[in-house]
């Protein structure tokens, strides 16, 4: 094995064909063993239960692979499941917002904080984000809880007991805390490379300081509002956990719909094709973040790259995620 | 050194960021910190404080299914860490300097069991579980999920995200260092050995940290490919919070957290030494 890779100590146009080849081996012997495990335990189960979502439920609740049909993709039509997807995608897009609206602010005061302050004010933003977030939803479901702290602070200041567990309301609060700080970050990276030059220029030229924000600011960190967006709509909409926890029976999402199928209702083919469509949407969406993120950061993601090597800054934040 | 960076904003403005600033933070620990104290109740009522006590730490290691529980994720952690670096820092490697057959596919592949939601990666494997022991079983042995099923699926995701990461740190390798140990007759072993792999060893241990936090984290793969014997202790967790809290899941919750937050605290003092030791290298 030699993975410097440069085996070429022969000259001339067959040495370098052969170097070419010993190359390619040489890559190929790397790759193979996490490449063949990502076949028979990542590709294989995905082409598996592509084929399951045409498959037949029987009357037992088995699975049954002969006699191919689209049913359990006729059967996402009703009535029942368009509302559960409609309610994920609903509660995905409010996670989405509330997160921008809480985030940017946060992620604006702590971007523009010196350098020293910066670094350890990330730190404590990094500490939630990497601790267990089965914990973080029993924290909030224990908060939140009937008999829980918060109902009995507000007992004892007089304004009664809330309800507000296994609610869509308590969903969206345990989703926002989940997932806040994959919003924070992204905007944190844009706004930590803009060049505040720029809005000092517009300032010089008599903008306002909100204008200042809405017509610079706001637009040159536009990558890091798209790129955040997604890292929470795409949990967010298949999210399993947290309404689980938080969530009652009016609060289905596609994400238990989903787990339901596997286990109590026992129709794998149904189950198969609403996770078919899910990875399909998440793709999706990833690639459209994507084709944004390459071309709005274009021109500016190599000097950022510069200026951050130039100051020698550890990159806590492409570590994390 | 830089100082406050010039935004143009008002006093006021500024004055409102920096308190909103503090509101986050607040919503970010005061559930967590909520939590902690009130796993060191007395009272088994959760909402009322009687004083301070160890009493549900004590329960909670003396029940037998949760320290079994805890065993297994232990396990699957060390297992699937220990292998998914070898493999994902291989992959790593292979796709960032070599060109072979395939390669497009991989590296469009690899990213995939990250971006694809827990549940639907939870019902692949199931699935596929289910398929492959009724193929095994005709054969004869007989194969259940289990602690190893478990292992398996921790494995697949982990591979990914650690490749992720040591890719990312190949990303700023300078080749020029290789190259001189190369024209000072090193061979390709002994500069991948003492050279490559010096280099990129901060990649690597922060990508085992990641893969460690994810396998201990990972409640909703491990909840479809666990067995009876195999409950790790985020499933069990998962599973008796939908019968009601008690103080004995806060305490387990407060060692989940304790567990974690070392890990995090590990990887930046990781992080920190790095940044000192390149430091280092720019001086000399």
């Amino acid at each position: 094995m030699q993975p410097a890779g440069r085996t070429s100590e022969t000259t001339g146009a067959s040495g370098e064909k052969a170097a070419a080849q010993a190359q390619r081996r040489q890559g190929m012997l790397l790759a193979s063993p996490g490449a063949l495990y990502l076949l028979i335990f990542f590709v294989a189960p995905l082409a598996l239960i592509s084929v399951y979502s045409f498959a037949t439920r029987t009357s037992t609740g088995r699975t049954s692979l002969s006699g191919w049909n689209v049913e359990s993709y006729r059967a996402i039509g009703d009535d029942i499941i368009v509302g559960i997807v409609g309610r994920s995608a609903w509660l995905a897009t409010l996670t989405t917002a509330l997160c921008l609206a809480v985030g940017y602010p946060f992620a604006y005061y702590l971007a523009t904080r010196p350098r020293h302050v910066r670094a350890i004010l990330l730190v404590l933003v990094m500490i939630p984000f990497w601790t267990n977030g089965l914990v973080r939803v029993f924290a909030i479901r224990f908060l939140l809880g009937s008999n829980g702290p918060a109902s009995a602070l507000s007992e004892s200041l007089g304004f009664g007991t809330f309800r507000i567990l296994f609610t869509p309301t308590a969903v969206t609060i345990g989703m926002v805390y989940s997932f806040l700080t994959l919003m924070v970050l992204p905007l944190y990276v844009a706004l930590e490379r803009m060049d505040w030059s720029l809005t000092e220029a517009a300032r010089d030229l008599y903008a306002s300081g909100s204008k200042a924000f809405w017509k610079v600011t706001l637009p040159l960190t536009k990558s890091g509002i798209v790129a955040g967006s997604v890292l929470v709509f795409v949990p967010s909409f298949g999210s399993y956990v947290v309404p689980d926890i938080l969530g009652g029976a009016k609060t289905l999402l596609i994400g238990s719909y989903i787990a339901r199928q596997f286990r109590d209702a026992r129709n794998w083919p149904l189950g198969a094709a609403l996770s078919v469509l899910l990875i399909a949407a998440m793709l999706i969406a990833v690639a459209l973040n994507q084709r944004s993120g390459s071309g709005a950061e274009g021109g500016d993601r190599p000097r950022g790259r510069r200026r951050r090597r130039a100051r020698d800054e550890p990159e806590p934040v492409t570590a994390a995620v | 050194m830089a100082g406050v960076v010039e935004t143009g904003l008002g006093q006021r403005t500024r004055r409102w960021l920096a308190a909103w600033a503090w509101v986050v933070f607040a919503f970010l620990y005061v559930p967590i910190a909520v939590l902690v104290v009130f796993s060191f109740n007395a009272s088994s009522r959760v909402n009322i404080w009687g004083g301070f006590s160890f009493q549900w730490y004590g329960e909670a290691l003396g029940n037998e299914v949760i320290t079994s529980a805890i065993r297994v994720s232990l396990i699957v952690a060390a297992v699937s860490t220990a292998v998914s670096v070898v493999l994902g820092t291989a992959v790593a490697l292979a796709l960032d300097r070599y060109r072979f057959r395939g390669r497009r596919a991989l590296d469009g592949t690899i990213y995939l069991p990250i971006v694809i939601p827990d549940i639907t990666m939870a019902v692949m494997l199931l699935v596929f579980f289910a398929e492959a022991f009724k193929l095994i079983d005709s054969f004869g042995p007989r194969f259940t999920l289990g602690i190893s099923t478990v292992a398996l699926s921790h494995i697949a995701f982990n591979i990914s995200f650690v490749c992720v990461v040591v890719r990312a740190r190949l990303d700023q390798f300078d080749r020029t260092l290789e190259e001189a140990a190369r024209d000072l007759y090193a061979t390709g072993w002994q500069t991948f050995r003492r050279v490559t792999l010096p280099l990129i060893m901060p990649g690597i241990a922060a990508g085992g940290l990641l893969a460690l936090t994810l396998s201990l984290d990972d409640v909703v793969i491990s909840a479809f490919v666990a067995g009876p014997g195999s409950t790790t202790l985020p499933v069990y967790v998962f599973s008796s919070i939908r019968r009601g809290v008690t103080p004995e899941l806060n305490a387990i919750s407060t060692l989940m957290l304790a567990a974690s937050i070392t890990l995090v605290l590990g990887s930046l003092a990781l992080q920190r030494r790095r940044a000192s030791a390149s430091q280092q290298t720019q001086v000399l």
